[in-house]
């Protein structure tokens, strides 16, 4: 599509939803979003960008193929299900670390199921854009 | 075709010997077991499996499971030997040392399993393992042919052994074969077993190649001829024999027991016995000489007796060692001259001298000739005939028959090549390696040894095998050379008389055989018909259910959506269906009215722009009904998916031409209004039954303090239910490679 106006502003419009899908999957555990609406949101920027830019230019900005990003997705999310195993507990039981904690706040918590969500969210995201980049440029 | 042996007798290297040192490890191990086993005690081995099912890895070592496992382990041992030089240089010996391997700890472990579920693993194994060998010579059409309908036959006598066990648990209440024997008699009293019975002898006949679905044997002999001695002799097909005389204490002696195994096995026997002499290629011969085998041991195992049971563990032993060692000569003499067709052997006993002793020691043993172990097999196998109740002579006349046509086998596959006429012109032979007569020699002579001193045998195996058939010490016969002037031993000299005679009339009776036989229908004629009528099915079925034509899968699915639900309505009884229309606010109505509308639109429409916006509308009236009732997460994700399904969609539709003008499909329009009102019905009839909400308390009390997290709808997709979503994301990984890979053949194919 050959549209000034939409590549200027896909330009800002793409980052910024890219921002957006990363802090929806964050804030996930506690608020509305997670891994699937990141990874969903995220997708938008690029297929947006694959539009008004072509999937060419789109493929070289996100330069990994989607494939390899829903793979490497795949991948970490099941090392985070592994990761329980190596204390003992039952295959993707959450594992939490609660950095500078005191008896009343519970300071940074990490876990491997955030490692799990981001795993979600690279799915979603890499699984999208395979999908559209390919009908993209089979049509 | 060129004969010979291979140029070097070297053998495969590491890749030969491996395997030869690791069956004789397991034949040193299981030898070991002999004093134990001979003392009527057992060994048992359990460890924990799936416990949450009581299924166990348990292993029994008693007098038959010993006896299978020698036999296993030691010819396994000489077969290895023989193949490393009989197949030397070949350049897929790794994969066949890897299959015969395999094959062998399989067949192992079935006859060791003392669980049903271990045992049906086992026991597939043993068909996929031997699929592999048979088809071993895979660029031979006829290879694979047959090992493919060795692979269906004994594969689906495999599925009906899977239910058989499956009712056969149920019924008592055990996966453990020493636990179902133990309950005694209370199986054959079951309502279920005439069902266990019918299920478990379809196994076991298709395995042992009982009449009629015996035709699959004699195809597997396009094997390798080692794989026929090791296989075809001694052990795949006899895991069906095993099984039998396994569930012997808990299902034998009741009519139906006793008469189907008596009949199959009798018809087998003497069916098997003439089509052998009908073969004038020696390992064709064999093959229906171990049919015969099997027939016989089935017609023992129908009995109760101590005698029946005695000659069934003995003739198990002599079968297994002259039946092997005859198909290692018939090997032999195969790669010596290039044929195996009696009518161009002669005059081989001066060129191969050790062979022929090989070769003469365990005919002397199949005929029956004392002082071999055939002759105290035959005279026990007499004796255990006359000892069946119901229909002496009839079994009698039937041992009788097959084992005068097994003597004249005999002289026809271990006489006539060696000791007849002389070499024919064009063929060079010579003896064979040690390698490869060493298997031969050993076990022929065991035949002999065992024949003068039955002592060995008797304490070692014969007699633990039938306590563990009988459950008795009383029961066991012994074994003798010379047991007086009985009836056995007259029926053991008519043998003799009318097997010499079939022999010397050999050649007129295989023309006879040979007429009558056309005559009779054979499954394997039909085997192909079969073969194709099925693919011609497959196909025709295939084109019916996948034409091609989206509409017509869409039609299928929610016909099928539609249906299922109203019939279930239907089934259980419409619930009364009190709809309250009295808290519906005015935003609620808006958006149904906005669904409703983008449905309409998107019907009318013959734009393709116009109708994929329609079906956005639809789409996003739905996420604000999720809004309107507070699920934020699901109205986002649906609003996002919405969103990437109109581009998607707009993408690929946009370049295609407009929409022919919308025409009114009746048959489209009721399944619509019938999907819709089912959905509708159904959604009614869950809302006015009281929700079941201990599902959500649980998630609402546990979410923060044991998963820290307040969004409830995340915390069970990566915390509560995680491996859940695994499956999904995977499934998504699965689903986005496969239509990428879709895509690009197209494109390929378009360049083309």
């Amino acid at each position: 599509m050959n549209s000034v106006i939409l590549r200027v502003g896909t330009r800002y419009l793409a980052g910024l939803l890219l921002v957006f899908s990363f802090y929806m999957m964050l804030r996930g555990h506690n608020e509305p979003g997670g891994g699937f609406i990141g990874g969903l949101t995220g997708a938008t920027g690029f297929v947006l960008y694959a539009i008004a830019c072509g999937t060419q230019d789109a493929r070289a900005a996100l330069r990994v193929m989607p494939q390899t990003i829903a793979i490497w997705g795949l991948g970490i999310a099941l090392a985070a299900g592994l990761f329980a195993a190596l204390f003992g507990d039952a295959l993707f039981t959450g594992q939490w670390l609660f950095i500078g904690a005191t008896e009343d706040d519970k300071g940074l918590p990490l876990s491997s199921v955030l490692v799990f969500d981001i795993g979600v969210y690279l799915v979603v995201f890499g699984s999208i854009l395979t999908l559209v980049f390919a009908m993209e440029e089979e049509i | 075709m060129a004969g010979g042996f291979p140029k070097t007798v070297r053998g495969n290297g590491l890749t030969g010997i491996l395997p030869v040192g690791l069956a004789a490890l397991l034949f040193a191990w299981f030898a070991s077991m002999l004093p134990t086993i001979a003392a009527t005690e057992v060994i048992r081995l359990t460890i924990p499996w799936i416990p949450s099912l009581g299924i166990e890895l348990a292993f029994l070592v008693d007098g038959l499971s010993l006896t299978f496992s020698l036999l296993i382990s030691g010819i396994g041992t000489l077969v290895l030997l023989y193949s490393n030089t009989y197949l030397a240089g070949h350049p897929q010996y790794a994969r066949f040392a890897l299959f015969l391997t395999a094959f062998m700890v399989s067949m192992l472990g079935l006859v060791l399993a003392d669980d049903l579920i271990l045992l049906f693993v086992f026991w597939e194994l043993t068909t996929l393992t031997s699929y592999m060998l048979i088809g071993f010579s895979h660029e031979a059409k006829k290879s694979r042919r047959n090992a493919l309908q060795a692979l269906f036959v004994t594969g689906a006598g495999g599925l009906a052994f899977l239910a058989g066990l499956i009712l056969l648990a149920a019924a008592t209440g055990t996966t453990s074969i020493s636990g179902i024997i133990a309950q005694g008699s209370a199986l054959k009293e079951h309502a279920m077993y005439l069902p266990i019975l019918i299920l478990l002898l379809a196994g076991t006949f298709t395995k042992s190649a009982q009449v009629p679905f015996h035709f699959w044997l004699p195809n597997a002999m396009a094997a390798p001829t080692p794989v026929s001695a090791f296989l075809h002799s001694a052990t795949m097909v006899k895991a069906g024999v095993y099984v039998m005389a396994r569930m012997h204490p808990a299902m034998s002696g009741t009519d139906v027991w006793l008469w189907t195994l008596t009949i199959f096995g009798a018809v087998t026997a003497v069916f098997a016995s003439l089509l052998a002499l009908r073969q004038t290629d020696l390992k064709q011969a064999l093959a229906y000489t171990t049919l015969m085998a099997l027939g016989t041991l089935t017609l023992f195992l129908g009995q109760e007796s101590g005698y029946a049971m005695t000659a069934f563990a003995t003739f198990l032993i002599v079968h297994s060692l002259y039946k092997a060692s005859l198909f290692l000569v018939v090997g032999c003499i195969d790669l010596s001259t290039g044929t195996r067709e009696t009518d161009q052997l002669g005059g081989l006993g001066r060129i191969m001298p050790i062979t022929a002793v090989a070769a003469a020691l365990a005919a002397l043993s199949m005929a029956g000739f004392p002082p071999f172990l055939g002759f105290i097999g035959k005279e026990l196998k007499y004796a255990g005939a006359l000892a069946v109740a119901s229909e002496p002579v009839l079994v009698a006349g039937a041992a009788l028959l097959s084992n005068a046509l097994m003597l004249a086998v005999a002289g026809v596959v271990a006489f006539r090549p060696f000791w007849r006429g002389t070499v024919p012109s064009g063929q060079s032979p010579q003896e064979a390696p040690w390698q490869m007569w060493a298997g031969p020699i050993i076990l022929a002579s065991l035949g002999a040894v065992f024949g003068i001193y039955p002592d060995l045998l008797q304490v070692a195996l014969v007699a633990p095998t039938v306590i563990s058939l009988t459950g008795e010490v009383g029961e066991v016969k012994e074994l003798q050379l010379w047991a007086g002037f009985n009836i056995p031993l007259i029926l053991s000299i008519a043998t003799f008389v009318l097997g010499l005679l079939f022999y010397a009339r050999h050649v007129q009776l295989r023309g006879m055989l040979e007429r009558a036989f056309t005559a009779i229908p054979n499954l394997d004629t039909g085997w192909d018909r079969f073969l194709d009528r099925l693919k011609g099915f497959a196909k025709w079925q295939t084109q019916l259910v996948q034409n091609g034509k989206l509409t017509s899968y869409l039609f299928g699915t929610f016909l099928t959506i539609a249906a299922g639900i109203l019939l279930t309505l239907v089934y259980t009884g419409m619930p009364m269906i009190a709809v309250d229309l009295s808290d519906v606010e005015w935003k609620h109505t808006s958006i149904a009215l906005l669904t409703i509308a983008g449905a309409l639109l998107a019907l009318v429409t013959n734009s393709r722009i116009a109708g994929i916006a329609a079906l956005g509308v639809v789409g996003i009236g739905i996420a604000m009904i999720f809004i309107v009732f507070s699920a934020p997460d699901v109205a986002i994700t649906q609003l996002l998916v919405e969103t990437l399904v109109v581009v998607l969609v707009a993408v690929v539709m946009l370049r295609l031409p407009s929409l022919p003008k919308a025409e009114f499909r009746l048959n489209h329009a009721l399944l619509s209004v019938a999907v819709g009102a089912s959905v509708s019905l159904i959604l009614i009839a869950v809302v006015s039954s009281p929700l079941d909400l201990r599902l959500t308390e649980y998630f609402e009390a546990t979410s923060w303090p044991e998963a820290y997290g307040r969004n409830i709808v995340n915390v069970i997709l990566v915390d509560f239910r995680a491996l859940d979503t695994f499956g999904e994301i995977a499934v998504v990984v699965i689903a986005a490679l496969s239509a990428y890979a879709l895509l690009r053949t197209t494109r390929k194919g378009d360049q083309k």
